[in-house]
């Protein structure tokens, strides 16, 4: 067996971000941004999704961490990125840890069901409460990095390098995770669950566990994208916003831990030309990519990559 | 409790109008174990073909009693348009997926849909409120309430009564209860699988359809307008368990009632109300109210 190069791998981006983002123009910056934001959740979400449970609600978690960080800014005028993203991870993190005990009982289409009732409820506290701005959201401080606060030519730039930084360590920690016993339990239960519990593991507690950690990379990105976009709104827990991390978990496929990064880049991507070409029919676009996604590529995209070298 | 009244009224309609929106999906669920999402969609569909149509209708000077039947042809002929081309042409390669992946074909249909609706109807609102202030109004406890919504009770309890009646007391419903427990053996028996799929997919929209179609002259129908009916008739369907008919009608009611306890007494916690009743549903019961257990493969 070739040796896992994921660390190299890691490393090489990073590299890549730092000296490439400096030629980059700012909109992409955004977008890579966004990308890193969105591919922490899905990250999660295919930890989830290699168990075989799909959620529907992970949206829930990431518009905790995004209001975590909105209230940190907001009342304790807290705006730097590494502290709200920590915040947003804990705060989500114990959420998870909460609902876990439920949720660790529902496979298949309840659990999905579930996760979507839950972020509904999110969805519909927040609507409704006044002092969060209800439907409106509210803004965000601009971002300081470790007291720091870039100037304005530099801003998207510096917040890029600290949060691919951020991303690309929480990435290693889940490439670690899937290596240990624990985690190498997911696609077992996928496969058979009554079999890993006569290996004498417990599923509910690997279940949990992995929740726990999708929840912990979700809040991550969801105080990463309040900074970077600068402002919350409940949206951010509504069910089509979880679609659209699902969406992305389909696009990249769970062959590997950077897939959702290449996944939701793409995303952005097929978004931003979509949208840029036809307002009206960006949603169509997205519609046919994804069912592409599922027809052709039913791993997939990072699926592409591993079907060549194995030829 | 001045107000009990007006809030039985409210909870009555919206449970009405909630059993109509809904009872598509658990027909859909529990016939072909697919949870569509493009439900909301046909919802959408209804609604703008439902709205146009009798707009042109009445602009032509055309009897609005009849406009009635118009919503109704609406909502049948965007079905019709729709549904079974996506079932031949698309679903019925699916069938042999996972639920969930088989759930994101019908996302991306509806990401697709939701779009054509708006290429098709542009992107401004209609409003046609005629058939809505036809039949005059009646009177609870000192509110009015336009008669049509006794329109919206009659029609979600002929549903009631009709699909009861085709399920439980025709040969067709019996065949359907044979596909439904062993879809395989059936077609070995001469059952055609493929046309029971077809029909109760096409009759699943068609009812999302129709309740678009009948709440379009109540709202401005604009995009958008099936997406928050997705969510509330997954919630309404999970609460009296996936794929059952009387559990759609009890879990319409009940949130139909909860709904409109809460929008009386308590506003701000509408939302909050009616998805903490499915997650609690969920928590004790996960098959639902009316769920039937399902045994674990080996």
């Amino acid at each position: 067996m070739r040796p896992d190069r994921t660390p190299l791998l890691l490393g090489a981006i990073l590299a890549a971000v730092v000296a490439g983002g400096l030629a980059l123009p700012q909109w992409l910056l955004f977008i890579l941004t966004i990308a890193c934001a969105q591919g922490l959740v899905v990250l999660g979400l295919n930890l989830l999704i290699r168990a075989g449970l799909v959620s529907f609600g992970q949206a829930l978690f990431y518009c905790i961490g995004a209001y975590t960080a909105g209230g940190l800014s907001r009342a304790f005028g807290i705006s730097d990125l590494f502290v709200q993203m920590a915040a947003g991870t804990a705060t989500a993190a114990l959420a998870a840890f909460v609902l876990g005990f439920l949720l660790a009982r529902y496979r298949g289409i309840f659990f999905g069901l579930l996760s979507l009732a839950l972020s509904m409820i999110f969805y519909g506290l927040i609507v409704k409460s006044e002092t969060l701005g209800s439907t409106d959201g509210f803004n965000l401080a601009k971002a300081t990095l470790l007291g720091v606060r870039p100037g304005e030519a530099w801003v998207r730039y510096a917040v890029l390098v600290a949060a691919a930084s951020v991303t690309l360590a929480a990435v290693f920690l889940a490439w670690r995770f899937l290596r240990t016993p624990l985690g190498q339990l997911g696609p077992a239960i996928k496969d058979n669950e009554i079999r890993v519990e006569y290996m004498g593991a417990s599923v509910r507690y690997a279940i949990h566990v992995n929740y726990v950690i999708a929840a912990a990379l979700a809040g991550a990105g969801g105080a990463l994208a309040a900074t970077t976009v600068g402002h919350i709104d409940p949206e951010m827990a509504y069910w089509t916003t979880s679609g659209e991390f699902v969406f992305i978990a389909v696009l990249s496929g769970t062959g590997s831990v950077v897939a959702p990064f290449l996944g939701a880049l793409i995303f952005g991507a097929i978004h931003t030309v979509a949208f840029d070409l036809s307002p009206n029919t960006w949603q169509m676009s997205m519609g046919l990519v994804l069912l592409a996604a599922i027809v052709f590529l039913p791993d997939g995209l990072w699926s592409l990559f591993t079907r060549r070298k194995t030829a | 409790m001045s107000q009990i009244g007006p809030v039985l009224v409210d909870g009555v309609i919206y449970s009405a109008w909630l059993f109509i929106a809904a009872v598509g999906l658990t027909l859909v669920y529990g016939v072909m174990k697919i949870l569509n999402v493009t439900h909301g969609s046909f919802y959408a569909l209804g609604a703008y073909a439902g709205a146009s149509l009798t707009g042109a209708w009445l602009v032509k000077g055309y009897p609005p009693m009849l406009s009635y039947a118009v919503l109704l042809g609406g909502a049948l002929l965007a079905t019709l348009a729709v549904a079974p081309a996506i079932e031949r042409g698309l679903l019925r390669f699916m069938y042999a997926k996972d639920e969930v992946v088989i759930l994101l074909v019908t996302y991306a249909l509806f990401l697709i849909i939701e779009d054509a609706i708006k290429l098709v109807w542009g992107v401004n609102p209609y409003f046609v409120a005629e058939p809505y202030a036809l039949l005059g109004s009646f009177e609870v406890g000192g509110l009015k309430y336009p008669t049509y919504n006794l329109i919206l009770v009659g029609l979600a309890l002929a549903l009631a009564a009709g699909l009861a009646w085709v399920l439980r007391g025709t040969r067709v419903g019996k065949l359907l209860s044979a596909v439904i427990h062993d879809p395989e053996m059936s077609r070995a028996l001469g059952v055609n699988v493929d046309r029971f799929y077809l029909v109760t997919f096409t009759l699943g929209c068609f009812l999302a359809a129709l309740g678009g179609s009948f709440t379009s002259p109540t709202v401005s129908v604009v995009p958008g307008l099936g997406v928050d009916v997705i969510v509330l008739s997954f919630a309404v369907v999970v609460i009296g368990g996936l794929g059952s008919l009387p559990g759609a009608a009890l879990g319409a009611v009940i949130v139909g009632l909860v709904r409109s306890l809460s929008v009386h007494y308590l506003p701000q916690v509408e939302l909050f109300v009616i998805y903490s009743v499915m997650a609690l549903v969920l928590a004790f019961r996960p098959r639902g109210l009316f769920g039937l257990a399902e045994p674990r493969k080996i």
